[in-house]
């Protein structure tokens, strides 16, 4: 059980200077009004009003986030085939080949389908 | 340094595999490169050739003699069993794929909001998404993955390769956009919530045994005997996603919802395709992996198969719109196929209930279709005429229609002389021979409930008086009236002369699963 102490130690002086942090800083801290401060972070739509009938918001964030994954993926798989390159042979290169055609055909679905113009 | 052999690929056997999935990859190249006027011309005739050429490699592969090992080092089994499933779900596919290629069905934009200008003009300007194609390759692809997947890993990524276009092409329908997104949102988090029970359950299930193969798992319990916790919850998570895929109570509520709001052709995969697929894995995983464990998942199946049926059954009678009214009865059906899934024992005896199960696949996913291409026949001003009430009178205003829909009515009933006869009987039988009678009393009677429902509207489609301001019945374009031909003729052949089919069923049952 001791060995525990140190984590249980931790966990409570954390959350304690969360707590502390948090309940201080309306009382110490300056109040300036800015309309920024009410924006959505750097990105992102709008909460309020919205629109009548729901109305469309814009994808381009996430589309560029998905696409992002994709090939983010492509490459998480390209390296270690890249530092085993010798020991997988032809077989490994043909099947890395493959997968890069794969995710190539959706790159030009993308692309023809105007998935990567921002306007 | 050369210490990786390259694993051996059987490409023969997956050939059918690889010949649909090249053929959605194609379709995606379509979708990118051919000007908008001549997408649908180029998809179809791809879509079909695909699953056409997929079922005569099927045949190849059985030609050649049933594999006897598992293929890609133990990754996918093409077994007996399996080729039959793949056979039936091309067969089921390129029937789906027939309505799917009825215009009138799917939105001309979906990212539109229902009822603004944006969804007038994308329908004004003749917009479709012939992405519908290589979606629905996808998930046909995955389907028949799922259903021969012989390790744990690869049954996930199947099973994700047949939901995510299914929930995309649910949210696709024409007309009652709102009801069609609701579902498609549905099916996304319920089916998102059971595919992370499975992968928990599968994580659990490896902590025991240290592998995903379902032999590995198999051999694994002969040392522990079903008395050890990380199996026992594995298992069971295991069970709750898979049961979900099939509708089974208390994982039945997504079904009335979403086949309510998908597109009516996509619903028609979704019934038939996908509860074939997703047999095809509950087979694997409680009999292959967990065969040994039968002590443990049998009483928890009792129960599932019992609540299933009755759920199905009771449930339906109140139901309104026949679209949620067949979605029940696909609930009491998967009850009626899971009596078959208990009645396991000696090896003469699994065979005879995966004879029987397989062979109710066949007859109910055939009879679904069928139902499903009249309901997109029976048409209001707003679309399809969903509302029990609006089908009174049918029977007087249109005979043939109204005759064919009672037939497939029937047939769900399991009357003789339809395909749903012999399918009832084969499982029923298997599970008597199993020692499930009080399941079999419990199957009969939630049969005889559902008769009720299936008379009830065929009687207000007969014996009432239909309303002036009636459904019309579209004039079925030549691709729906041949899918309606088809699955009329195969429930009357396999109603009068199952022995062929029968037969098939037997022949794969009787190599039981590879392992």
């Amino acid at each position: 059980m001791e060995l525990y102490v140190p984590i249980l130690v931790l966990a409570v002086l954390a959350a304690g200077f969360a707590i502390f942090s948090l309940t201080i800083a309306p009382f110490t801290g300056p109040k300036r009004w800015n309309r920024a401060k009410l924006d959505a972070y750097e990105c992102g739509i709008e909460p309020t009003p919205q629109p009548v009938g729901g109305g469309r918001f814009p994808l381009k964030y996430m589309i560029t986030a998905m696409l992002f994954i994709v090939f983010d993926i492509e490459i998480i798989f390209l390296y270690p085939w890249a530092v085993a390159f010798d020991a997988l042979g032809v077989f490994g290169l043909i099947e890395m080949l493959l997968f890069i055609v794969t995710v190539l055909v959706a790159y030009a679905y993308v692309w023809r389908r105007k998935g990567l113009d921002w306007d | 340094m050369n210490g990786i052999q390259p694993p051996t690929i059987e490409y023969g056997q997956l050939s059918p595999l690889l010949l649909v999935f090249g053929a959605a990859i194609v379709g995606v190249l379509i979708e990118a490169l051919a000007p908008r006027y001549l997408r649908k011309s180029l998809q179809m005739p791809v879509t079909l050739l695909g699953l056409v050429g997929a079922f005569a490699l099927v045949l190849t592969v059985v030609m050649q003699g049933v594999p006897t090992k598992a293929a890609a080092e133990g990754a996918i089994a093409v077994d007996g069993p399996a080729l039959f499933i793949w056979g039936v779900i091309l067969v089921l596919a390129v029937i789906s794929v027939l309505l799917i290629n009825d215009d009138n069905e799917f939105v001309a934009s979906a990212a539109a909001v229902p009822g603004t200008p944006e969804e007038e003009d994308a329908i004004a300007a003749g917009g479709a998404h012939t992405e519908i194609y290589p979606l629905a390759l996808f998930a046909i692809g995955g389907m028949m993955l799922f259903a021969s997947a012989n390790d744990l890993l690869i049954m996930f990524v199947a099973l994700e390769v047949m939901s995510l276009p299914l929930y995309l092409l649910c949210g696709l329908a024409r007309r009652r956009r709102l009801l069609s997104q609701e579902a498609s949102v549905k099916y996304f988090l319920l089916g998102a919530f059971s595919s992370a029970f499975f992968l928990y359950g599968m994580a659990l299930v490896y902590g025991f045994a240290g592998t995903v193969s379902l032999a590995g798992i198999s051999d694994a319990l002969g040392a522990v005997g079903g008395q050890n916790t990380l199996l026992l919850i594995g298992a069971g998570m295991l069970g709750v996603g898979l049961l979900f895929k099939i509708g089974a109570a208390p994982f039945q509520a997504w079904k009335p919802d979403v086949y309510q709001g998908a597109p009516t052709p996509i619903t028609a995969l979704m019934a038939s395709g996908t509860l074939v697929a997703a047999f095809g894995a509950v087979l694997r995983v409680f009999w292959v992996a967990l065969g040994n464990l039968d002590w443990d998942w049998r009483p928890v199946m009792w129960g599932v198969a019992i609540l299933t049926m009755v759920a199905g059954a009771v449930l339906a009678i109140t139901q309104t719109d026949i679209k949620r009214m067949l979605a029940y009865s696909s609930i009491a059906h998967a009850g009626f196929l899971l009596t078959g899934v208990i009645a396991t024992g000696a090896e003469a005896q699994n065979a005879l209930s995966l004879k029987g199960i397989l062979f109710y696949l066949v007859a109910y996913g055939i009879t679904t279709v069928g139902a499903f291409a009249v309901v997109t026949m029976v048409r209001d001003a707003g679309g399809e005429a969903g509302h029990l009430s609006r089908w009174a009178g049918l029977g007087k205003r249109s005979p043939a229609l109204a005759g064919v829909f009672a037939f497939f009515l029937l047939a769900f009933a399991g009357i003789p002389l339809t395909s749903g006869f012999f399918g009832k009987y084969a499982v029923f039988a298997a599970a008597v021979a199993g020692g499930a009678v009080p399941l079999v009393i419990v199957g009969v009677v939630s049969s005889a409930v559902a008769a009720f429902f299936y008379v009830r509207v065929i009687v207000l489609m007969f014996f009432s008086e239909p309303a002036p301001d009636g459904p019309t019945i579209a004039v079925p374009s030549v691709g729906t009236a041949g899918v309606v031909a088809i699955a009329a003729a195969a429930t009357v052949v396999l109603g009068i002369y199952p022995e062929p089919v029968l037969r098939l069923a037997e022949d794969a049952a009787s190599t039981l699963f590879i392992r």
